[in-house]
């Protein structure tokens, strides 16, 4: 009786989810092991959903079919049905997988393993572990390029991004940047890297064709110690406009001039800022709290944060299905 | 030719020398020297501290700066020596002076480190990862030694702070009969004086029956003290400490040695991507990182930061670059961290544990400092005497 009247429930959740009535933002939260879905319509959050062992990175298949997690203490990606939010299948990740990237080609899935110091590419169709590359310690930060040539990883306390050529596999180049790099956000021609470093407080701006960094962004939020001001997600708007940073313990996300590198305005959200999405009209920007739980929204046009979301236990990344 | 300009030559001799090499490879080798004097016998049945407390820690920092050394084509390696007295300490130090080691980490006592910095004189920086002393803060600082281990003033105003906060204002305090008992209870005296709690008595353990039969009728008897809201430990080898919680007169948290503490690590810590440094010292000790481990680990990871940013590990230009605005070490805490300049202490967050779980970690919010929150933990610029840059 009691599982008939979850069926039913179930069937009613995916029923609402259907792809016409709502658009969906999916955050996983580490210490629930869960992920909370929230309709960007009415900004609450619609469903629970449990999965496996402290869910870090999340990111969507290219047809967006897909959800990857990595559930960091099993030591696999999960692959989860979104029609169903269902777990369907599980991917050879290495140890430890916190932040991964999808190559355009929507096979290539590269993983940072972070306890083996070691990224690992998988194939999400033959499964195949396709290479494994040894990097700095802690590699965190992974990004494609998204015209599918570069492979970067940031390792945290090595203070480095490797960058690794997408065809052999191979580290091409090391750079040192600030100290513990957590991040890395491609420009959509892909001619410029953004990488945040969170104990240096520090964004490096790198030109792709040369990977040589270009410029170095500080930031200084009145009333904040400045080793509170902890930058570490990073989203660009694809008018390139405005980049969003998160900026950690400081509670703030900076609004940077993409092509004058000044910052602009500095918004208060929850309790250490994490990561970040924008939604398909990349009218409002999504903030995962980790200590606060919650979720903070942005109206990008007013540079406004207009509610927060309670969510699960250290919300850590978020995604919003652009279809939905 | 004066000191700067001897300097300078030996860096360009070296530079010179190494030219055909250093395109190659850069060799970093540092110093580990262990001597912890026996603690005598105790008490309490306390889970003795790791032989290889600090040595362990000093081998992840050197995995984790060749980890980033590879790609940049340095190479790490540690020279360690257990000692089981100060003149073999000493002599393990002339011998590594010897082989042209210049950068060290130690783990032996106050007298040990001041013996030590003497011997060294120009020829080497050094790293206390053992002694808690404030003298070697305060009044006896070493231009050639730095400090990644906490001072005792350290420990005990984030422990102040925290009480304060919580207006546990009135507190009993005991202390044991050791010499470090007595440095601990000193620090914690200033301490409440800075952060405004009043000791309402201030007694010193002086038993020696075995507290395992008369626990239960010796604290009681000895902790009635008037209103206390807390009772502070200073009993830093364990030695009857263990016995006070759930012994008290009134019925009241014990704090400090034992009990709910500070501490510079313990394996509770798990924010800022601490799970990952305790997954990696697990894997390579087969045991948890302690904060004498932690000290040693900071201490080798400054060098490997500091060479990462020079190509260089000559150890004047370290220590330079270790003061200088350039550095900072990312080391799990939730903030950079850097070195004092006038004393060469590593400041850093001092988390408050109790067995099975994280407390606090001070600097609280609130106590503000024109310069660093984290220089409200310890003795500040101007209640030093120390000038060493």
């Amino acid at each position: 009786m009691i599982n008939l009247f979850k069926i039913a429930a179930l069937a009613a959740a995916v029923g609402l989810s259907s792809p016409a009535l709502a658009g969906l933002a999916y955050v996983s939260n580490e210490k629930d092991n869960t992920l909370s879905v929230i309709d960007t319509d009415t900004l609450e959050v619609v469903d629970t959903i449990e999965v496996g062992a402290r869910p870090r990175g999340i990111l969507l298949s290219k047809d967006h079919t897909k959800l990857y997690i990595c559930a960091s203490d099993d030591d696999t990606v999960q692959v989860m049905d979104l029609a169903t939010r269902k777990i369907i299948d599980t991917l050879p990740s290495g140890e430890d997988p916190e932040q991964f990237a999808l190559h355009p080609n929507n096979r290539h899935l590269y993983i940072a393993n972070e306890d083996d110091a070691i990224v690992t590419v998988v194939d999400v169709q033959t499964k195949d572990v396709l290479a494994q590359i040894d990097v700095g310690v802690e590699p965190e930060g992974m990004a494609v390029s998204p015209d599918g040539k570069w492979a970067v990883n940031t390792s945290e306390t090595s203070s480095m991004l490797h960058w690794i050529n997408t065809e052999t596999f191979e580290i091409e180049k090391n750079t040192v940047v600030g100290q513990r790099p957590r991040h890395v956000e491609f420009t959509k021609d892909s001619k410029i890297a953004w990488a945040s470093a969170e104990i240096g407080g520090t964004v490096h701006i790198f030109d792709v064709d040369t990977i040589e960094e270009i410029k170095q962004i500080d930031f200084q939020i009145k009333g904040v110690p400045q080793d509170r001001v902890q930058p570490v997600g990073i989203q660009l708007t694809s008018d390139g406009k405005h980049a969003f940073v998160a900026l950690g313990p400081s509670n703030h996300v900076a609004v940077v001039d993409t092509q004058t590198y000044e910052v602009l305005e500095y918004l208060l959200v929850g309790a250490r800022v994490w990561q970040l999405a924008l939604d398909k009209d990349e009218k409002f920007l999504y903030t995962t709290n980790g200590v606060s739980g919650d979720v903070s929204v942005i109206d990008v046009e007013e540079l406004k944060v207009i509610k927060s979301i309670k969510v699960g236990r250290y919300p850590w990344g978020v995604v919003i299905d652009p279809t939905s | 030719m004066d000191l700067k300009g001897r300097l300078l030559f030996a860096s360009t001799l070296c530079g010179w020398l190494l030219t055909p090499m250093s395109a190659a490879a850069l060799d970093v080798k540092i110093g580990y020297i262990h001597w912890v004097p026996d603690q005598g016998p105790v008490l309490s049945n306390v889970t003795p501290e790791p032989e290889d407390a600090g040595l362990r820690g000093a081998e992840l920092g050197i995995a984790d700066n060749n980890a980033t050394g590879r790609f940049l084509d340095q190479n790490y390696s540690l020279e360690s020596a257990m000692a089981s007295d100060q003149d073999a300490a000493m002599a393990a130090l002339d011998d590594m002076l010897e082989a042209g080691i210049e950068l060290f980490v130690t783990r032996v006592p106050a007298d040990t480190v001041r013996a030590m910095a003497k011997q060294a004189g120009d020829k080497a920086l050094m790293f206390n990862a053992g002694a808690s002393d404030d003298d070697l803060r305060i009044s006896e600082c070493q231009p050639n030694v730095l400090h990644t281990i906490p001072s005792y003033a350290m420990l005990t105003d984030a422990l102040a702070q925290w009480l304060t906060m919580r207006r546990w204002k009135e507190v009993l305090l005991i202390t044991g009969p050791t010499d470090q008992d007595k440095a601990w209870a000193e620090a914690f005296r200033r301490a409440s004086k800075r952060f405004g709690l009043e000791i309402m008595a201030d007694k010193a353990w002086t038993f020696d029956s075995d507290l395992r039969r008369t626990a239960s009728k010796e604290l009681p008897a000895f902790t009635q003290a008037g209103d206390y809201d807390a009772v502070v430990v200073a009993d830093v080898r364990g030695d009857f400490g263990e016995y006070v919680p759930f012994n008290t007169w009134l019925p009241r948290p014990v704090v400090g040695t034992q009990g709910m503490g500070p501490e510079a690590w313990h394996r509770v810590i798990e924010a800022w991507g601490a799970a990952q440094l305790q997954n990696r010292f697990r894997e390579l000790a087969g045991r948890e990182m302690n904060s004498e481990d932690y000290a040693a680990w900071a201490a080798v990871r400054s060098v490997g930061t500091a060479v990462t940013a020079l190509s260089n590990a000559g150890h004047s230009a370290v220590r330079e670059h270790l003061f200088s605005e350039d550095f900072q070490l990312a080391a799990f805490k939730g903030r950079k961290l850097t070195y004092r300049p006038w004393n060469g202490q590593l400041r850093q967050p001092i988390p408050l544990v109790h067995p099975q779980g994280l407390v606090a970690t001070p600097p609280l919010e609130g106590f503000l400092h024109p310069e660093s929150e984290l220089d409200t933990l310890g003795y500040d610029k101007p209640e030093s005497d120390c000038r060493i840059n």
